[in-house]
């Protein structure tokens, strides 16, 4: 049980005197300090002669109350004084929170800045975007500069260690294509197209779509965060201090990596979701594994194979492009790099959501359908 | 509100696991400590005791394990071997429950500051405040929060900036400000003046000193900066072969033939540190025989 400060008041000689006792400690002040907040009456003295602990809460509670009332400090040991005249030089007036502008400021300034921010936001991603090239252009004229080991390095990192968990997600998303459509084409007693459900879905739609968020989630963050935080270590400016263009050495295996790859684990996953609902079909349609295999070399049109494989590299490109972007705009500390990575993954889903519907609609208004 | 109400209201709010003042003569005694990371040894059978009120510091090459040391006391890295006692309670081994008793006691510097970057300064102050003691009326802990800062040689309208809007050495008198938010007994500083530029570092020390003196706090300081060692240590702890070498005044340290604390302190460094804590020290007197 902890022992509380408190106070008693005496009538002597001196005019009204406050007795404080107990110790004056930040751990026992509360109940004294609320009291003295609400005390009415006028006190002369504030006798500390019984008070065996201080500290400078103790002090600063002294201090404020004989300010309030004009009382004045008696029975004060050495160190009380010390820390009383401590806590004095020390006062302030100073706002624990900054003010903050009225609110019906605040909400016009705060949109104001996202507009201009986005503004700018554009302008620069297009200049990166532009930077890129010059330096695609730049290693096509001088191929020896280019970073073989570090492009090599991103195509295992980015497409070789994604093989598992793309190939799981695949085969679930195959599962449930076949086995929701299957229970809804047996109402019209279609459940054969359930091949043809499958099969041009995944090539055209869902292989590319699904491949792409997650690597989204997988590559452009960790392109994001990692050269966010080089960007941090001051690392991009060693490099470009050194002759070595981040662009050349960072940016472009990455973009390149992913623009190769993403076509390929596209098909996989397709490749994958096909599998998975084969064997659906096989367990729950009586449709043998084999003939459904069979049947999708003839439902699918081989340009639906073409729509995946053409989609693919533009979605690795705009993935690269924003994460690399979103880790090359990081500055100041290391909750920008946690900021900028969440925003390449957003980015990087959106736009490419946003394209495949373009790329859907173009693709049948062509012809492809 | 009536005085009882008060009372009653505050009590009802209060932690029930708060300690007492130490009375002891030793805060921290460290016996038989063993730390390693997986091969690598870092301490061995390490013996050390703080004296109350003293400025101890720590010194030791890189590597030594000064700032495991500090992490082994202050329960952040589980020792595989020995007893360390902090104001007389066992933590190593000891109930976990009683060792919360004993971080309201303590007030700790990490290197870089570690303020709590989403809020301002004297936010940062408050938070071991209301971790310890709710039951403090809330305009009382932004009277405690702006003191603080102000005592730890702030300027006042630092209390109300963010982390990020500080310079490396306001960051660290933050960090202070908040080590010393509880008013704790036991202060320990990394490295306080490492990246500050000497005038910083010069008034960093004179303000751990003064703080020292005036708060009666026993400081636990690790550093590399021989000019801190002269001008504010009462004692200096040596750290090499795994354990503390040596433990005494920098006078008796230079009597010792170990090798580490001859090159140390005998250096071309340690001699130029040692020239100006003793010019210091000249001109302090001679303040004083002036007065």
């Amino acid at each position: 049980m902890r022992e509380w400060a408190d106070y008693t008041i005496e009538e002597g000689d001196g005019g009204t005197r406050l007795l404080l006792h107990g110790p004056l400690l930040i751990a026992s002040i509360a109940v004294l300090d609320e009291k003295l907040r609400v005390h009415e009456g006028s006190v002369d003295q504030i006798d500390l002669s019984q008070v065996d602990h201080i500290d400078t809460v103790g002090a600063w509670t002294v201090l404020r109350f004989s300010r309030a009332s004009g009382a004045e400090i008696t029975g004060a040991s050495e160190k009380a004084r010390r820390l009383i005249e401590a806590v004095e030089g020390a006062e302030s007036s100073a706002d624990i929170e900054p003010r903050r502008p009225l609110l019906r400021f605040r909400v016009p300034e705060h949109v104001g800045k996202l507009v201009i921010e986005m503004a700018i936001g554009g302008r620069h991603m297009l200049g990166f975007v532009g930077a890129l090239f010059t330096s695609i252009g730049y290693l096509i004229r001088h191929p020896s500069q280019f970073r073989m080991k570090a492009f090599v390095r991103q195509l295992e990192l980015t497409g070789v260690t994604a093989l598992p968990i793309i190939g799981l997600m695949s085969f679930l998303i195959g599962i449930v294509v076949a086995q929701q459509g299957a229970a809804q084409l047996r109402q019209f007693g279609a459940e054969i197209y359930t091949i043809n459900l499958t099969g041009r879905l995944t090539l055209r739609e869902l292989g590319v779509l699904m491949t792409s968020i997650m690597i989204a989630g997988r590559s452009g963050s960790a392109f994001a965060a990692q050269i966010g935080t080089m960007k941090l270590t001051e690392e991009i400016d060693a490099m470009r201090t050194i002759g070595v263009s981040p662009m050349e050495a960072l940016v472009v295996p990455r973009v390149l990596a992913l623009v190769v790859m993403m076509p390929l684990l596209g098909f996989y996953s397709s490749v994958l979701g096909i599998i998975g609902g084969a064997f659906v079909a096989d367990l729950t349609l009586g449709i043998p594994f084999l003939t459904f295999l069979e049947r999708i070399k003839e439902v699918v049109p081989l340009y639906d194979v073409w729509v995946g494989t053409i989609k693919a590299p533009v979605f690795g490109l705009i993935v690269a492009v924003t994460g690399c972007y979103q880790g090359m705009q990081v500055s100041g500390n290391s909750e920008e790099v946690g900021l900028r990575t969440t925003r390449s993954v957003v980015q990087a889903i959106f736009m490419v959501i946003v394209l495949d519907a373009f790329f859907a609609v173009f693709f049948t208004e062509v012809g492809w359908a | 509100m009536s005085e009882d109400e008060i009372e009653a209201h505050v009590i009802a709010e209060a932690r029930d696991d708060i300690v007492p003042e130490f009375d002891g003569e030793f805060p921290v005694v460290i016996t038989g400590l063993r730390n390693t990371f997986g091969e690598q040894v870092v301490h061995d059978n390490l013996d050390l005791k703080v004296r109350r009120g003293e400025i101890l510091g720590v010194v030791g090459g890189s590597g030594t394990g000064k700032s495991v040391l500090m992490r082994s006391i202050i329960g952040l890295q589980i020792p595989d071997e020995g007893d360390i006692e902090v104001f007389g309670i066992e933590i190593t081994h000891g109930d976990p429950d009683e060792a919360v008793g004993v971080r309201n006691r303590w007030g700790v510097l990490f290197q870089g500051g570690a303020l709590f970057s989403t809020l301002t300064v004297g936010e940062n102050v408050e938070v071991p405040l209301k971790q310890f003691y709710p039951e403090l009326d809330p305009e009382l802990m932004h009277e405690i929060a702006r003191y603080k800062v102000v005592l730890s040689g702030l300027p006042e309208d630092a209390t109300a900036k963010f982390p990020s809007e500080l310079s490396g050495g306001m960051k660290k008198r933050a960090g202070l400000a908040r080590a010393l938010a509880l008013d704790p007994e036991l202060l320990f500083l990394d490295e306080p003046t490492a990246g500050l530029d000497p005038i910083g570092a010069a008034r960093f020390d004179e303000l751990t000193r003064e703080l020292a003196d005036t708060l009666g706090l026993t400081v636990f300081l690790i550093t590399h900066d021989l000019d801190t060692l002269y001008a504010i240590c009462d004692r200096v702890a040596v750290l090499a072969d795994h354990k503390v070498i040596a433990v005494g005044t920098i006078p008796e340290l230079l009597e010792s033939d170990h090798p580490w604390i001859q090159e140390y302190f005998n250096g071309p460094r340690g001699r130029a540190a040692q020239e100006s804590g003793e010019r210091a020290r000249s001109m302090d007197k001679q303040d004083n025989t002036g007065d």
